[in-house]
């Protein structure tokens, strides 16, 4: 950062700060308001996932990917599973995927909601938050009803999932959807169509593609700078080919390709397409059982494998090497969110402090994936 | 371009820069780590290969005696191909070329890599640690990291097998 | 209350002044905004729509300065420990800490191998109600937070403490 020329000054945003959506620490130069440099600190969370994977076996690494991404912790299960089921080789009973997907995309709606309440907070509307987190606690009665936890589910294991769904799971979960569709309207009405929403957010933290793609940005990020890239569609895991979808793609709605509504609008219809993939995986789910017999402590040849799949923040990657025993030789989180924060520095020079907020909101981080 | 084709592409083009490795998967090369720069800049650059997505960086430890690796996972966007490439590094004294300025997210990649295990990027620009507070003893994910007694006058308490909690 | 008992209308309370400063600091503790890890979503989740913290008094605040309550909610890393205790002894006295989730108290899941993580928060500031859990039903925050209600309701600030 060097030198504090003349009329500069350092402003310390953080780590404990309301807007920084946890312990993030924001070091940011600035010219009066307008901000010239910014530097991230990272680590005020780091809770070394990494070190513990390598002490634990291969099933106990599952609960912790559950609290790197608290958010949408199915999916971080998800991710793990369907990476360790690559690298042994296995396939799963078909049932077992289609829970998967059901409850996947029911977290993505979960955490989408969240990510728009707060970014409705952070920009200064306060009523979108309280309406979102409504329907959000019906979701998470869902996952309460079928595993027994509201936040951290541990619920998908390798080569099946903890617990089968409830008999009655599929029609509380229609009937759910029936409820929910109408009121994503009604989110529309609270913030997509607010004057003073569009204005703070249109134009503002534009996010060109070629830049997106260097820095790694991935998820609804990256396709608001229109690059239509979805690990769901373009390298399809579990059984997401069978299913009809569109992969929304930012169009410059409001303003520019790219700039902080574009992220949010393509948030916003993320959700529609979810709700889309859930009544088809509710209509054609079979029946059957939900475990592949494995030994209780699995133990994978030797060798590694890296696999990606689309969490609500982006291609989340696990890297996994094994040595053949029943503890993982290493395990590495790629996440989404440790890479759109990257680009936060090249983004928001130029703009005022008050949208920098704005562009980290449109961003969507989670902390504890973030520092791990 | 399927994997052995992106391998035989590297060595028409820069002849003997892969090094023969048994225990590698096909998706994986290793490269030699004095040519890493360039080989990097043609893999991006590459018309055939342009790889513009740098996926994942890991850094593993293989061992007390073995050397330590950085695992580049590439992508590309275009060609909608990938390759995994394998770099070692001497254990005493890590070093290897800095691809920060190709994709810009090695930046933090490596500054993590670096904060994990003490693989020094040359050419990085601000070559920080970038997790734990930059007074942290050791190298975390290093096999035989040992953790701190205390940090700042906190103590960290530690479980021994025969006496349980100190 | 004594001879006082009963000497007035119907709706004039009799109370020591102690007793009246140990109810009104009870019933509205405002809580610091402190969200570490995942112990902060459900956090929010409790002063949001379902469960609705401000029923007991409780509202959000995002400065220290002005807080009475601070809810440590999530892991603690060695990072961020020396953080934690600028913002305690930021707050204005009297000031109350509540350990939500098993990260806060002990070090949770993180305790064996987590060589960044702060075992247990009060290795730097006094707890005054531990809530376990891996998170906390937003219930089982909403019963620590009466709990600490209940023990600040005991307090007597005005009583001279004999050490």
């Amino acid at each position: 950062m060097g030198v504090v020329k003349g009329d500069q000054m350092i402003l310390n945003i953080g780590p404990q700060h309301p807007s920084t959506h946890g312990v993030l620490r924001l070091e940011v130069m600035t010219d009066g308001e307008i901000v010239s440099e910014i530097r991230p600190h990272l680590g005020y969370l780091h809770r070394c996932f990494e070190k513990h994977s390598e002490n634990v076996t291969y099933e106990q690494v599952i609960p912790f990917t559950d609290r790197c991404d608290y958010l949408a912790a199915m999916n971080s299960n998800f991710g793990y599973v369907v990476a360790m089921e690559e690298l042994m080789e296995i396939k799963v009973p078909e049932r077992v995927d289609y829970i998967r997907v059901i409850m996947g995309e029911l977290n993505r709606i979960a955490s989408h909601l969240l990510a728009l309440g707060v970014y409705g907070l952070d920009i200064g509307a306060f009523t979108p938050f309280l309406y979102m987190l409504r329907d959000r606690e019906r979701i998470l009665d869902m996952f309460e009803y079928t595993c027994g936890a509201r936040l951290l589910y541990n619920y998908m294991w390798v080569g099946g999932v903890s617990h089968d769904l409830p008999k009655d799971f599929q029609k509380i979960c229609i009937g759910f959807l029936d409820y929910f569709e109408p009121q994503i309207e009604e989110y529309n009405n609270l913030l997509t169509y607010n004057k003073i929403f569009v204005e703070r957010t249109a134009d503002v933290g534009v996010i060109p593609a070629d830049v997106a793609v260097s820095y790694g940005v991935t998820g609804p990020n990256l396709r608001g700078s229109g690059v239509k890239w979805d690990v769901r569609k373009d390298e399809p895991y579990s059984i997401y080919d069978r299913f009809d979808f569109e992969v929304p793609l930012g169009d410059g709605h409001f303003g520019t390709l790219g700039d902080c509504f574009d992220r949010y609008w393509v948030r916003m219809l993320e959700i529609k397409e979810s709700v889309k993939i859930l009544r088809q995986a509710l209509k054609d789910i079979p029946g059957g059982d939900v475990h592949q017999m494995l030994p209780k402590k699995i133990r994978p040849p030797k060798g590694s494998v890296y696999r990606r799949t689309e969490s609500p923040r982006g291609d989340l990657g696990y890297y996994i090497m094994s040595d053949g025993t029943p503890t993982p030789y290493r395990v590495k989180m790629r996440s989404p969110a440790f890479t759109a924060l990257s680009v936060l520095d090249e983004v928001s020079r130029g703009w005022m402090i008050s949208d920098v907020i704005a562009i980290l909101g449109s961003l969507d981080i989670v902390l504890g994936e973030i520092d791990r | 371009m399927t994997s052995a084709e992106i391998k035989a592409a590297i060595e028409s083009q820069h002849p003997g820069t892969i090094v023969e490795r048994e225990d590698l998967a096909d998706h994986q090369v290793e490269l030699k780590r004095d040519q890493w720069l360039e080989m990097a800049t043609f893999l991006k650059n590459d018309p055939n290969l342009s790889f513009d997505q740098l996926e994942c960086l890991t850094g593993v430890d293989t061992g007390e005696e073995g050397p330590l690796e950085t695992r580049y996972n590439l992508h590309s966007m275009e060609h909608r191909h990938k390759i995994e490439v394998v770099i070692s590094h001497d254990r005493e004294n890590p070093k290897v070329a800095s691809i920060e300025q190709l994709w810009r997210i090695g930046d933090w990649f490596e500054r993590e890599t670096y904060d994990m295990y003490g693989i020094v990027y040359e050419g990085h620009r601000d070559m920080r640690r970038i997790l734990c507070p930059d007074d942290w003893e050791g190298w975390p994910l290093r096999k035989d990291y040992e953790g701190q007694e205390s940090y700042h006058g906190i103590v960290v308490p530690k479980m021994k097998e025969e006496d349980g909690w100190e | 209350m004594g001879v006082l008992e009963n000497k007035f209308q119907d709706n004039v309370i009799v109370a020591s002044l102690d007793k009246l400063l140990g109810w009104a600091r009870s019933t509205s503790p405002w809580y610091f905004q402190f969200g570490l890890a995942c112990c902060a979503i459900e956090m929010m989740a409790s002063a949001a729509s379902r469960h609705d913290l401000e029923r007991i008094g409780m509202m959000p605040r995002s400065s220290p300065r002005q807080a009475d309550v601070m809810i440590v909610a999530g892991t603690v890393t060695m990072k961020m420990a020396l953080r934690v205790k600028k913002l305690y002894e930021q707050m204005a006295d009297p000031k109350y800490v509540i350990s939500m989730g098993s990260c806060a108290t002990s070090g949770g899941p993180y305790w064996q191998h987590g060589y960044h993580v702060l075992k247990g928060v009060d290795l730097v500031v006094p707890v005054d109600v531990y809530v376990p859990g891996c998170p906390p039903r937003p219930e089982a925050l909403i019963e620590g937070l009466l709990k600490l209600q209940e023990k600040i309701q005991t307090e007597r600030p005005l009583t001279r403490k004999i050490a």
